[in-house]
């Protein structure tokens, strides 16, 4: 049976950076000697709207790096879209203000022991996890092709210091006002043939998550996802941000994304079942 | 100054502390126990089990409301088997006080899982949920019928009545709480959970449809403790020696002592350990704070003070 994350704490730490990058934001958090814990594909749940606030649901945001020692010690970077309400108080906070944050939370992304070639697939600001993912596989000898996609060029994130550690950046837009015109997942195939390629590490919206794993269906790829459901409490008790996945006897069972994910095998989602009645 | 007597009891259930954990808000504790040691509060009332493993509504399962949220989860667990094998043993081991919730779609299926649990040491109550909202069919939900909680009820007390106290948990989605309170009460049922969440629903203005998957949902949070306070009042009031368990929207110390003063014999914190994983532990010593600045020596001084005129606190 799968747990909660075994490092988890609930902490109150200290917003260290908050800098506007496009569309989005990006935060940097102190959190001590929690950093070495969290390992790409975490995420972390944060407490919105002070005190009074009306918003009694804790954010999720997936850590998009961390570093052990920067000059304010440990600290993890959230890469945050001010959309909602909670988002939006969020990157008002300034540099100073104290969080209470949950974290680490949920599974992390799997490394080969190999180094093997590797793509990874992000969309929107669900990029943001893969550079410090892509970061790992690079120390670990992997060659790291990455795509990424969005609806329109301020979608993209895509940092300059994030593209270090990746062999060749490709970036699609759907309205061409970046990189080529198109979907991202229409190169994967050719990818998938042309590199040997040996795991398919994606990130962003479900319908994406799905069609990348049509891709990989049949093939010998692993395809290792991080899903995207709406979560309550980020820590197992609410049981709102389930999805239909198989286990080796077929049998489907409806698995919390915050304890089972949200990175899991993109192979084990009944993705034809996400948001029905099983 | 003496020490506060922090003690609770639930028919012949005692309890070191009034605070537990709500049905359906911690699973069966693993992952709270994270955060602090299950033994350290009152004690967990677990997820409601069922007969059989049950998948639940689909997804969205969620919304949140202003002070509250919607949830729509359709009494998704492993079923009654596996939960006795692998949930009781390790709150066992956890020390935990454990108060088991069941819920059933016919009257039969609460009287068999009451005998299962019968034979199941370690157990401190039973709470039986007979208003889940997320339902499809609202006839089924038993709490809204005083016939069919009475009958609920009774065939739950014929399975296990005299061994452990028997919770029956009301649905405030009725024109008469006191009357379903009476039925279930004069049915063998040795104290009340109340209240169940509230039927809500939001519609998502970007598909102009229901928002949850099961359209409709039960509200809980800050939003309705106001509707939980004079619910567990009226009850209080009818029936002054039936303990209450009470809940909806509890996030303080402050909030449970108004609880309590309603006439809760202990309280249920639900939706703030979504808020926040330590809740139940803050919410324990701020309640434990207040009752010593207010002057009281027991938790048992404060139940349902509210009633009594004023002037005459204790």
């Amino acid at each position: 049976m799968a747990t909660i994350n075994k490092a988890a704490v609930q902490i109150r730490a200290t917003l260290v950076g908050n800098k506007r990058v496009g569309q989005y934001h990006q935060l940097i958090i102190s959190i001590g000697e929690i950093a070495n814990q969290c390992r790409p594909g975490n995420f972390v749940a944060i407490s919105v709207g002070g005190e009074s606030s009306r918003m009694v649901l804790r954010r999720a945001f997936a850590i998009s790096r961390v570093s052990e020692s920067s000059s304010f010690g440990g600290t993890m970077e959230l890469i945050v879209a001010p959309h909602g309400s909670g988002s939006k108080w969020l990157c008002a906070q300034g540099e100073g203000a104290v969080l209470d944050v949950v974290v680490p939370l949920g599974t992390a992304f799997g490394i080969p022991t190999e180094p093997v070639q590797v793509l990874l697939v992000g969309g929107g600001y669900g990029s943001a996890p893969l550079f410090g993912l892509a970061e790992v596989l690079h120390a670990r000898g992997c060659r790291v092709d990455m795509l990424l996609g969005a609806s329109t060029a301020g979608k993209i994130y895509a940092p300059m210091e994030g593209k270090r550690a990746v062999n060749s950046l490709r970036i699609f837009t759907e309205d061409g006002s970046m990189g080529q015109l198109g979907r991202v997942t229409d190169p994967i195939k050719s990818l998938i043939e042309d590199l040997d390629i040996a795991v398919v590490y994606s990130c962003g919206p479900m319908p994406m998550l799905a069609a990348i794993n049509e891709i990989t269906t049949g093939t010998d790829v692993i395809h290792q996802c991080a899903v995207e459901e709406s979560m309550a409490c980020g820590i197992g008790i609410c049981m709102t941000c389930v999805l239909p996945v198989k286990d080796e006897a077929g049998n489907l069972s409806m698995l919390r994304s915050c304890i089972d994910g949200p990175v899991m095998d993109g192979s084990t989602v009944a993705w034809e079942k996400v948001g029905q009645v099983l | 100054m003496n020490e506060l007597d922090f003690s609770t009891t639930i028919g012949n259930a005692w309890f070191p502390s009034p605070i537990f954990t709500a049905s359906g808000c911690a699973s069966s504790g693993r992952e709270l126990a994270q955060f602090f040691p299950l033994h350290d509060i009152g004690g967990v009332v677990t997820k409601s089990i069922m007969s059989k493993a049950r998948t639940g509504r689909p997804t969205p399962r969620m919304a949140e409301t202003p002070s509250g949220m919607l949830n729509s989860i359709g009494l998704q667990g492993p079923g009654i088997d596996v939960f006795i094998a692998n949930d009781i043993p390790y709150l066992i081991e956890q020390k935990a006080r454990i108060i088991v919730s069941i819920a059933g779609e016919t009257v039969e299926e609460y009287a068999t899982l009451a005998r299962k649990l019968r034979s199941v040491a370690g157990i401190s109550a039973l709470e039986v949920n007979i208003s889940c909202p997320n339902v499809d069919n609202r006839g089924l939900v038993f709490a809204c019928d005083p016939d069919a909680s009475r009958r609920v009820i009774d065939g739950v007390r014929r399975a296990i009545g005299g061994e452990i106290p028997i919770i029956a948990k009301l649905s405030p989605d009725v024109t008469d709480i006191v009357a379903i309170a009476q039925g279930v009460v004069d049915a063998g049922a040795d104290a009340l959970a109340l209240i169940n969440t509230v039927l809500g629903m939001v519609i998502n203005l970007d598909t102009m449809r229901p928002h949850l998957g099961g359209k409709t949902g039960g509200l809980s949070g800050p939003a309705i403790r106001p509707i939980a306070v004079r619910a567990v009042y009226q009850v209080h009031a009818a029936l002054p020696k039936t303990p209450i368990l009470g809940m909806g929207g509890i996030s303080t110390g402050r909030d449970a002592l108004e609880m309590i003063a309603a006439g809760a014999s202990a309280v249920s914190i639900g939706t703030a350990s979504f808020t926040n994983p330590t809740a139940l532990v803050s919410i324990q010593s701020e309640l434990r704070e207040l009752l010593r600045l207010k002057g009281f020596e027991s938790l048992q001084g404060a139940i349902g003070c509210a009633h009594r005129p004023v002037g005459d606190q204790q």
